[in-house]
């Protein structure tokens, strides 16, 4: 019976020793010589054996004899499996910069903050009653040694006020050391370096005790392993301990070694240590025989301590799971008690800080965050310096976990032993096993399915272990756990669907589990992975075919943006780091406005999910891009799936006919733009040439004048009149370019009337009347009288038909030329034709005539010339008319134009039905 | 006897105050009115020079100049190209067709005379 007092000094000695170790340790590797080796790598992972193991296991082999050794024979079996399994996890922790086991499942399946969110939950209850195990392990060994092991009671009161203020405050004092050395850094990317020695050093100072203890009971006690056999075996009691039937059925040592085998992959704690933590993969290798070494050790004398406590306490008076203390206590070995109770401290403490350190990790990445992220109002992405949040957020965690846990225990723990307690929290992280297992070999795998599984086990976890616990302590009906809910039989907690004569927790272990993998199989076989979840499968089946496909982002962010990003989360110098090229010596400075290249970019995210998890730092990313993400491997990784190949290819190809179409359109107008231009400046270079042609003459007649005062009055006569001439040529070009100009700008000023054919057409005639005399040319007219009237500028109308009268005598035959002209009334239009017996036109300048600067007039060059601009504006004028002009003529058989004019009244119809 | 000038063009009243000039100043001129009939003219008879429009009905004045200078019997006759086309890449084509002289429309009727009595006066050289 000790002193309150040096109890308490003894601890708080202990765990300061333990934090001057870490803070050591820390300094070190910020020197950049840091402590860990494989060694120390092994001594964390030792993290395994907590006070369960301390004080528990003989707690258990003093009732059940061997039964505790499955619990040690699974993990020594999964490490024997190291290459396959625990070398491929480190490797993609590495690869994919995890930070927890949250984020290890939902990275594997596509990076989704569901799934994060889920592991969280999960994991936080599944492990609140093991860190309760803790802290009621520590509070009894406390007791215990403050009472004596006769009269400490492990279960603790369920009131009392010494309770309270005991409890509460090694609750409290653990929490102040997990936050301490968990998440004193600000920069939370580094590994935990002074946290995993002092859990090494914890490994160390636990082995050393029970060996102790051990050698003392086995040795000191008894002379050698003999000699306490053989004296436990002569009490019938502790003899039948030692039996066969104590040990359990097969089926309880299947369950426990399955149990255990996942615990050591699967506890938030394991993963940390293992996968998280690892600098090296190297020290795997040594791990690999040592650390089942280590087990081997720490299990040698469980079964002596359990026996030899039998044998000393035969009246059951002392709490089998007190025996570590409690016999060196009853022998008066005092010091070696207090060895005891600080190696029953280092289980629990370690196992307490690594659990809460990993658990406030993930409800901090995997949980808050996401939801902070997402949630617009914080404007969480522009805010400054997000360290102090992100550690705020861990630190709060750890407290509320704690204080959970402690919670537990006083409400739920008195009706529990260690061990059973132990058990329902593997049994619950052994739900992650499918997920993690089946997504590191499967890649059929899909989140869908994950979550599904891991929904339905935990639901059925927590119905046939977690309610029946609330049942059995009070907080539910126990006619829960012997009727079933509402009477129901089928659905008896413990019996559940009628599966009796098993032990709870292979009852509960067979459910869970089949509803899990049943669940995550047959879900993932039926669903369809999105891109990104094809990819992680991929990068994580195939982590050791070579470096994946890097997701990459389709879009861009500045070097300035991301910088900023980094910053907040990684303090500016990390930021530039992270940013330089990797293996440059000299950070160079990122230049703000620049685009930040892929390679920058993925290492930006894998440093961000260093700190935050690759959900949501693909989430960060994402945020500061301007364009939407999806990796050329993505792409190759749908074309992989035949599933996918059909409509994706379908989509591709609709895409590259779309692409090909707008290619061709684009160069469709391309080369209608170079035609354009093309036409343009062939139009200046031919107006030139028409306007020089008129010059030419008017200017060398002039000088022929000029020069030769003394040219005879006929032949001055005739120069001058070729002036004239010209210069009315030069003027009537001049005119009609302008015209056409205005007529194609649409500026053209209409001065429309209605008017009567007939009066147009012979005022036309008789505007060319003397161009026929002059050629002689016979001309025959049929345009009746009363025609429908039409509704055009007459002017205009009139230019028309002189034009092709003058083009129809000066093309017709010489002589006995021949011109006629017609009008009739053809449905709604007016026709007028006139017909030449000239040459007529080849079918290929039907159309040629009427573009500008186009005569057929190059086998004619006996026919005077036009201005080439006659039937081009004729064209615009009728057009203009709503009518249409053209031209019907085969070679040797003369011309016939032709042009159609709506009636005004038709016109008026077609205005007045388009006005409705 | 007054040196020969092929007068090449289809626009009647250039053709005649070209012809009006020229005979006033003591030449003899011919008149072809397209291409081809300037080739016919050229092998009926020999001009000792060729004034030579661009734009003419079949075949243009660029053609009727190649063909010219392929022939050696004409190859040294001087070529004097009209045309109203006034861009620098047809100049140069003109040139490198063989033309002796490019002259742009309009143009002044010295300018004519001074090349054509250059052009007479090198290759009677």
């Amino acid at each position: 019976m000790q002193g309150y007092g040096i109890i308490l000094l003894v601890a708080v000695g202990y765990l300061s020793l333990l934090f001057a170790v870490a803070y050591f340790a820390d300094k070190r590797a910020e020197q950049g010589r840091s402590l860990l080796n494989p060694y120390i790598y092994t001594l964390s992972i030792a993290v395994f054996c907590t006070s369960w193991t301390f004080y528990g296991s003989v707690g258990q082999a003093a009732t059940t004899g061997f039964s505790f050794l499955p619990t040690y024979l699974g993990p020594t079996l999964v490490f024997t499996l190291w290459w396959v399994l625990l070398r491929k996890m480190v490797r993609i922790g590495k690869a994919e910069r995890i930070t927890s086991i949250a984020d290890f499942i939902s990275s594997r399946y596509g990076k989704s903050t569901v799934t994060s969110g889920a592991v969280t939950v999960i994991a936080v209850v599944a492990i609140l009653p093991y860190i309760a195990l803790q802290l009621k392990a520590v509070y009894g060994s406390f007791i215990v040694m403050l009472q004596g092991a006769r009269n400490a009671e492990l279960q603790m009161p369920l009131d009392g006020l010494a309770f309270i203020d005991n409890a509460l405050l090694i609750t409290l004092l653990m929490a102040g050391f997990a936050i301490l050395f968990g998440t004193r850094h600000i920069d939370a990317s580094e590994h935990h370096e002074g946290m995993v020695t002092a859990v090494a050093f914890e490994s160390v100072v636990k082995l050393v005790a029970f060996l102790a203890v051990g050698i003392f009971v086995t040795f000191g006690l008894f002379n050698g392993f003999g000699d306490l056999f053989s004296q436990a075996q002569a009490v019938p009691e502790i003899a039948s301990v030692l039996s066969l039937d104590a040990m359990g059925t097969p089926f309880q040592w299947i369950t426990l070694m399955l149990l255990s085998m996942a615990a050591i992959i699967c506890l938030p704690r394991q993963f940390q240590v293992m996968v998280v933590e690892n600098v090296d993969e190297r020290h795997l290798k040594k791990a690999v025989w040592l650390f089942p070494l280590y087990l081997l050790a720490i299990n040698l004398f469980v079964m002596p301590i359990a026996l030899a406590g039998l044998l000393m306490f035969p009246d059951g008076g002392v709490n089998p799971d007190t025996f570590v203390l409690a016999v060196p206590l009853a022998e008066g070995q005092t010091l070696l008690a207090f060895l005891a109770f600080v190696g029953g401290l280092s289980a629990a403490t370690a196992m307490i800080i690594v659990e809460t350190v990993a658990l406030s990790t993930m409800i901090c990445n995997d949980l808050v965050m996401p939801v902070l992220l997402r949630w617009r109002a914080l404007r969480l992405n522009e805010r400054g310096d997000l360290t102090r949040l992100l550690l705020g957020i861990r630190r709060g965690s750890i407290l509320l976990i704690l204080l959970l846990s402690y919670l537990y225990v006083r409400n739920l723990g008195g009706s529990y032993t260690l061990v059973t307690i132990g058990l329902i929290s593997f049994a619950a992280a052994a739900q992650f096993a499918p997920a993690i297992v089946g997504g590191l070999f499967w890649k059929g795998g899909t989140r869908n399915g994950a979550l599904t599984g891991l929904l339905l086990g935990f639901f059925l976890w927590s119905y046939t272990l977690l309610l029946p616990s609330f049942a059995r302590s009070g907080w539910l009906p126990l006619e829960f756990i012997e009727a079933g809910p509402f009477g129901i039989e089928l659905l008896k907690p413990y019996a559940l669907f009628g599966l009796t004569g098993l032990d709870e927790l292979t009852h509960s272990l067979i459910w869970s589990m089949l509803g899990n993998i049943l669940g995550y199989v047959v879900v993932s076989a039926y669903d369809r992975p999105g891109a990104l979840e094809r990819i992680q499968a991929v990068r994580f089946v195939d982590v050791f075919a070579g470096p994946g496909g890097e997701v990459t982002w389709r879009g861009t962010a500045t070097q300035g943006d991301l910088q900023d990003l980094l910053g907040r989360f990684l303090g500016p110098a990390q930021a530039q780091r992270v940013l330089s090229e990797p293996g440059s010596r000299k950070p160079g400075v990122p230049s703000a406005n620049a685009d930040a290249d892929p390679a920058m970019l993925a290492r930006a995210e894998r440093a961000l999910a260093g700190v935050i998890g690759g959900a949501s730092a693909r989430v960060m990313v994402g945020s500061i891009m301007k364009g939407e993400r999806v990796g050329f491997d993505e792409v190759m990784q749908i074309l992989d799936e035949t599933s996918h190949v059909i409509s994706y290819s379908r989509q591709l190809e609709q895409k590259s006919r779309e692409l090909q179409e707008l290619t061709a359109e684009l160069r469709a107008a391309n080369e209608r733009l170079k035609e354009l231009d093309r036409l343009k400046d062939d139009f200046l270079a031919t107006v030139s040439h028409e306007l020089r042609t008129p010059l030419t003459a008017i200017r060398s007649f002039g000088e022929l004048l000029a020069d030769n005062p003394d040219t005879d009055a006929e032949q001055r006569a005739r120069f001058l009149d070729i002036i004239v001439k010209e210069s009315e040529r030069l003027t009537r070009l001049i005119n009609q370019i302008l015209d056409l100009a205005r007529m194609e700008a649409g500026r053209m000023d209409w001065e429309m009337s209605e008017v009567e054919p007939r009066t147009v057409v012979m005022d036309a005639l008789a505007a060319t009347a003397g161009l026929f005399d002059e050629r002689e040319v016979t001309l025959e007219v049929e345009v009746p009288e009363g025609l429908p009237l039409l509704r055009v500028d007459r002017d205009r109308l009139m230019q028309v038909i002189v034009n092709l009268l003058s083009n129809a005598v000066k093309f017709c035959r010489s002589p006995d030329g021949e011109v006629s002209v017609q009008a009739a009334l053809q449905g709604d239009s007016v026709v007028v034709s006139i017909r030449d017996n000239g040459p007529g036109i080849t079918p290929e300048d039907h159309e040629r005539i009427f573009e500008r600067f186009q005569q057929a007039g190059s086998t004619l060059s006996d026919k005077p010339k036009g201005t080439g601009l006659g039937l081009p504006i004729s064209r615009q004028i009728i057009e203009s008319f709503g009518g249409r002009i053209w031209v019907e003529s085969t070679p040797g058989a003369g011309a016939c134009f032709r042009f159609s004019l709506p009636t005004s009244e038709s016109e008026d119809a077609r205005q007045d039905s388009a006005a409705e | 006897m007054n040196p020969s000038i092929l007068l090449v063009d289809d626009e009647p009243n250039i053709v005649l105050s070209l012809e009006v000039l020229l005979r006033g100043a003591g030449y003899h001129v011919r008149v072809a009115p397209d291409g081809e009939a300037a080739l016919q003219a050229c092998q009926d008879h020999k001009p000792d020079l060729i004034i030579l429009d661009v734009m003419l009905p079949r075949r243009d004045g660029y053609d009727v100049c190649r063909l010219l200078r392929e022939k050696a019997a004409w190859r040294s006759v001087p070529i004097i190209m009209l045309t109203a086309r006034g861009r620098d890449e047809e100049r140069e084509k003109g040139l490198a067709m063989g033309a002796d002289a490019y002259i742009t429309k309009p143009f002044s009727n010295r300018r004519i005379l001074e090349e054509v009595e250059a052009l007479l006066d090198s290759a009677w050289v």
